[in-house]
């Protein structure tokens, strides 16, 4: 399994939304989330992107207030990711209009369905903005 | 009731009502979720739909961000899930998979649900019932929604298919059997026109080939199809990822991939595949010398980029690299040198990591100093990791890279002085053991530990106390390299070595007792230079026959005298003392002879053991020592004692000498010597590093019983503590057998009074000897005692005490064979013992199952590649059809193909698959008027040309692939 959790954490170590693809219990998350937090908001810009964790290895990103983390394997892309977060974040934008942390919190349903778009079993399945935006317009659309 | 609902609609809080409220509670956050439960709580039981789905969706909001338990909930998402309404649907399928896992008991519930939506018309709702299959699926989901999953698959509808797709993964790794039914159809996909499906399906391979890369070996044309191919990035990267498992397997698939590979790193604009390639020609194409240029030149780059995302990446691909091509790294050696001083923690560790790798015999010393200096610069955290980098790469494989070792043990001393180590317990048994196996380091040794006991402001370190520990040792086990004892006795006497835990602090008193056997030794020897040297010419052949045995055999000296002392005694009783003074002169100067210029330079050096600065050492422990008899800690105090005893004894005899005539100072002063001699024949013998295996190859004497119960053992020793490894399970040896051996002996033949004590103290103290060191008879070793777990003791002491001998001497020999390159010393190895060894992965069986099942369906139905060769014809008419099927679209066919495969119990599969590819075969190649080569051929590699000619040739181009799933072992797909 390629990516094995999405998460997406406010600057005050929030968590907005997290998605997993492989099942922990929420205790588990909540420490694993705990963790993670704590060793990736500690760094600074000049530091690389990239931290190993237990057996993850976390790719992370800032966009204003909000870090998005991805936990992958091991084996896993680092750069690819890197791309991927990028991907989500501008299709994100691309839906909510110069997106915030505010649309993630009150469209949480719409951020997992992005996600679930994108990707499947922690593998990327589709990369092309239009194509992952598609339906959730048609829910929008009908609801 | 109707009316009802449309109140509770009304006055429901919808989920942003409840997401708003929330943040305007700035305190008491966590009552409010409380209550907000409640009310959730109540609203989902409501009959209406609406009521129930909003509640549900505020529930898996309040879960995902607060952590809020939802799992009593399992049922009301079953029903939201199974609302006819897409909206609710929508919140029940999220919620369920957020919440459900495998012990979910309402699973059960949804298989036909799931099945239902699978199946649906609208393909949306087909996809949330993939995405939760995905998330969630058992293996009776996984079984029982087979058939759903594999239809979908081959759906015209590319939205629905690459999900499906995607949920193949999860159905094999769930339940194997499902390979035989969607695996065609999954290679199928690989073929697909659509980029999306064919992001999917290497998405899928990509983790499939990583658990067992062997089974997808046939499938490489198709990789390589689309390693050339496609476009899209981010296919590229896992069809690299893929190729990275399968190249290792079959290097003829190498030759064929480098030249695309490097293609895309020279053409690519995008950095994420380039790294990709950069990494897989160096994991898995490394013995292509151009491309792994072309990877180090592009590595380069990262080293130098100003992000340092790229940095980090390039260093770690330079780590890839060390192992085979270490050129690449001294290539680099500044940038990596550069990063050490990086913001970013990570980076620096991964540059010290090439940093140690870059290490070699010529260069340790420069880089160990520059790391030296790093860490003294650095924060604490850092800095212990290059300590311990430092310390893990120098001692590797028994020091192999240190050539000189005086410098290596002052850098292990001066680590030690820096503030922040934390390395304590690694240094001490890196100086233990060094001072064990290099013989030629021990002089330097004592002289880095001699400055470490002497800094008093040391002590208050407790990260130091295990490094002082070992220092204290060295000087005890090794003063006769010392240049000064006596500044070495003032060192481990200084009051500030109360600071030191009791078991440390039981390490110097041992050592303040070795050192003062070595003052005292020297000194009587001195003094007896003149007096009774000339009486070893009274002992006439005898003797001589001594002085050729030690002069041979130099490190059982101890030994041999000890032995050969004990049958004297017994022919001679009358003669004990005089003769063992003379031997002790005679030992000693052998000692000197066999130590060399050190020793005699030191011995001679020690022409100032005068009579005063004894004496006054000999009051000075006594003053140091007397409060210890109080300690708490039993080491302390006992060992204390034995000192305590000892000094005065040998005081009383000492002091008398000077008024006393000459006749009784001979008489007193061989006496004393003789208890000397023992002892310091006994600290005397030489150390060596024990093979774990080395009580393997002692002998059982014959006059043991071994029983194979131990259980008795556990009441006998079950209360007594064996010394943790930790501290010093090297020091065990200093009570050698053979020094028990000869000082039991001595107790009975010269003293045998004290032992005639009540036998049942005897009875206990043997039990427990490790504590009860017979405290009363001072002039024995407090190290002297019959081994912890040895309830028979003196019967086979001799017996261990030849095999010990036996065992040192074999260690003897191998450091003769191992090291006859001088510059570098003799380090001590025992070929076996100290390796540990290295333990095999083996693949999960779960994996098997699914490879096994894969290799089912690729290879025809043989097991093994073994096998598969001797059925070339069976097993390639397979293949065919099956590669048929993979390039025709006609749907009944393969709807004919599916219900054959779905029953592999049908009687004998093999054959009728067989007949029913031939026909196939047939029929194509009739449409296609293209000449097939037989069947029989096809596992030979001169007509591979041939099976080009087949139908796939006129999309690829005649690449020379296609051969690939033909042979099943190991393909000729590539020549």
């Amino acid at each position: 399994m390629g990516i094995r959790f999405v998460l997406m954490v406010n600057k005050q170590g929030q968590t907005r939304l997290a998605q997993y693809y492989e099942y922990l219990t929420l205790e588990e998350r909540r420490a694993l989330e705990g963790e993670i937090v704590r060793k990736c908001l500690a760094r600074n810009e000049q530091q690389c992107s990239f931290v190993e964790h237990r057996n993850y290895k976390i790719v992370y990103r800032r966009y204003a207030s909000l870090f998005f983390l991805v936990g992958v394997d091991d084996d896993e892309n680092e750069l690819a990711i890197l791309e991927f977060i990028h991907l989500l974040v501008e299709t994100m934008d691309r839906h909510f209009g110069n997106v915030c942390e505010l649309d993630i919190m009150f469209h949480l349903e719409k951020a997992h369905f992005m996600l679930e778009e994108m990707v499947m079993n922690g593998c990327v399945v589709e990369t092309n903005k239009s194509n992952i935006l598609t339906p959730i317009q048609l829910m929008d659309k009908t609801s | 009731m109707a009316g009802s609902s449309i109140m509770e609609n009304l006055f429901q809080h919808s989920l942003e009502d409840l997401i708003k409220a929330m943040r305007l509670q700035l305190i008491g956050e966590t009552t409010f979720i409380s209550k907000a439960v409640e009310e959730i709580r109540r609203e989902i039981k409501s009959t209406d739909q609406q009521t129930k789905s909003t509640a549900l969706q505020k529930l898996s909001y309040l879960s995902a961000v607060h952590g809020v338990d939802m799992s009593w909930a399992s049922f009301q998402v079953v029903e939201v899930m199974s609302s006819s309404k897409f909206a609710h649907k929508r919140i029940g399928y999220h919620a369920a998979s957020q919440s459900f896992n495998d012990d979910t008991p309402v699973l059960l519930l949804i298989t036909n649900q799931l099945r239902k939506d699978l199946s649906s018309t609208n393909e949306f709702e087909v996809s949330l019932a993939l995405n939760l299959l995905s998330q969630i699926a058992t293996l009776d989901l996984a079984r029982d929604l087979t058939p759903e999953v594999f239809k979908l698959l081959s759906t015209t509808k590319v939205f629905v298919r690459k999900k499906a797709i995607a949920v193949v993964l999860r159905v094999f790794d769930k339940y194997p059997d499902a390979v035989r039914v969607c695996f065609k159809r999954l290679v199928e996909n690989l073929e697909s026109s659509e980029p999306l499906v064919v992001t999917a399906v290497i998405g899928v391979f990509c983790e499939l080939a990583a658990k067992d890369p062997r089974s997808y070996l046939p499938l490489a044309p198709e990789f390589y199809r689309i390693l050339v191919d496609s476009k899209n990035n981010w296919v590229l990267i896992k069809v690299l990822k893929v190729f990275a498992k399968l190249a290792p397997l079959e290097h003829r698939l190498g030759k064929r991939i480098v030249e695309p590979v490097c293609d895309h790193i020279r053409r690519s604009g995008a950095k994420s595949l380039v790294f990709e390639c950069v990494r897989t020609v160096l994991t898995s194409l490394s013995d292509y010398e151009s491309a792994v240029k072309l990877a180090v030149e592009k590595v380069r780059e990262l080293l130098v980029d100003q992000d340092p995302n790229l940095r980090y990446l390039g260093l770690q691909a330079l780590s890839v690299a060390a192992p085979k091509h270490l050129w690449a790294v001294l290539e680099n050696k500044e940038a990596v040198v550069k990063s050490l001083s990086d913001d970013d923690l990570n980076i620096r560790i991964e540059s010290l990591r090439l940093l140690m790798a870059m290490v070699s015999e010529s260069h340790v010393a420069d880089i160990s100093r520059v790391l030296l200096n790093y860490a003294l610069k650095s924060d604490p955290g850092f800095c212990n990791e290059i300590l311990d980098s430092i310390l893990r790469t120098c001692s590797r494989n028994f020091y192999e890279i240190v050539v000189d070792f005086d410098w290596y043990v002052s850098l292990l001393g001066e680590m030690a002085t820096i503030p922040n180590c934390q390395k304590g317990e690694e240094i001490e048994t890196q100086l233990v053991d060094i001072g064990m196996r290099v013989k030629d380091a021990r002089m330097e040794l004592v002289r880095v530990g001699r400055d470490l006991l002497i800094d008093p402001a040391l002590l208050g370190n407790v990260h130091l106390h295990r490094i002082l520990c070992a220092a204290a040792w060295v000087a005890g086990e090794y003063v006769e390299v010392a240049s000064n004892p006596f500044e070495l006795m003032d060192a481990l006497l200084q009051p500030r070595t109360s600071l030191l835990p009791p078991s440390i602090r039981a390490v110097y008193i041992n050592s303040v007792l070795k050192i003062l056997i070595f003052c005292l030794d020297c000194y009587l020897l001195q003094s007896d230079g003149s007096g009774s040297l000339y009486s070893v010419n009274l002992e006439g052949g005898q003797s001589e026959l001594f002085s050729a045995k030690n002069d041979t055999e130099a490190t059982e000296l101890a030994t041999c005298g000890g032995l050969n002392y004990e049958q004297d005694v017994g022919f001679n009783p009358r003669n004990t003392a005089d003769y063992s003074g003379d031997l002790s002169v005679e030992n000693g100067i052998d000692r000197a002879a066999t130590h060399g210029k050190t020793f005699t330079s030191t011995l001679l050096a020690k022409k100032n053991f005068m009579h005063e600065s004894i004496v006054s050492l000999l009051n000075r422990i006594e003053l140091i020592f007397g409060p210890l008899i109080t300690n708490q800690d039993v080491e302390v105090l006992e060992r204390s004692q034995n000192i305590l005893s000892l000094v005065q004894l040998i005081k009383e005899e000492i002091i008398d000498n000077s008024v006393l005539s000459v006749d009784t100072i001979e008489k007193k002063d061989t006496r004393v010597s003789a208890i000397i001699n023992f002892m310091r024949d006994a600290f005397t013998t030489e150390l060596g590093p024990v093979s774990v295996s080395a009580q393997g190859r002692v002998a059982v004497p014959d006059a043991l019983v071994l029983k194979e119960n131990l259980d008795e053992l556990q009441a006998i020793c079950g209360d007594t503590e064996l010394p943790s490894s930790s501290s010093f399970a090297t020091g065990g040896p200093h009570c050698t057998t053979t020094s028990d051996a000869s000082s039991s002996n001595l107790l009975k033949n010269e003293e045998s009074g004290p032992l005639n004590e009540s036998t049942s103290l005897i009875e206990h103290r043997k039990r427990h000897g490790l504590y009860y060191l017979p405290s009363e008879k001072s002039e024995i070793f407090p190290d002297e005692y019959p081994r912890a777990n040895d309830p028979k003791s003196n019967s086979n002491i001799n017996d261990e005490a030849a095999e010990l001998v036996k065992l040192t001497e074999q260690s003897l020999l191998l450091k003769k064979r191992t090291t006859q390159t001088k510059p570098r010393p003799v380090v001590v190895k025992l070929d076996d013992g100290d390796l540990t060894p290295i333990s095999v992965k083996r693949p999960e069986p779960r994996d098997d199952s699914l490879s096994g099942a894969i290799k089912d369906v690729l290879l025809g139905s043989e097991t093994g590649p073994s096998v598969s060769r001797s059925y070339p014809s069976g097993k390639s008419s397979r293949k065919q059809k099956e590669k048929k099927k993979l390039s025709t679209n006609d749907r009944s066919e393969m709807k004919e193909n599916a219900v054959d495969s779905e029953k592999p119990d049908l009687e004998s599969p093999n054959s009728s698959s067989k007949n029913h590819g031939h026909s196939k075969e047939r029929k194509h190649r009739g449409k296609e008027k293209i000449v097939e080569s037989e069947d029989h051929d096809h596992n030979e590699k001169k007509k591979s040309g041939h099976r080009h000619g087949r139908r796939k040739t006129h999309q690829r181009a005649k690449s020379p692939l296609n051969v690939a799933s033909q042979t099943p072992v190991i393909p000729d797909f590539l020549l």
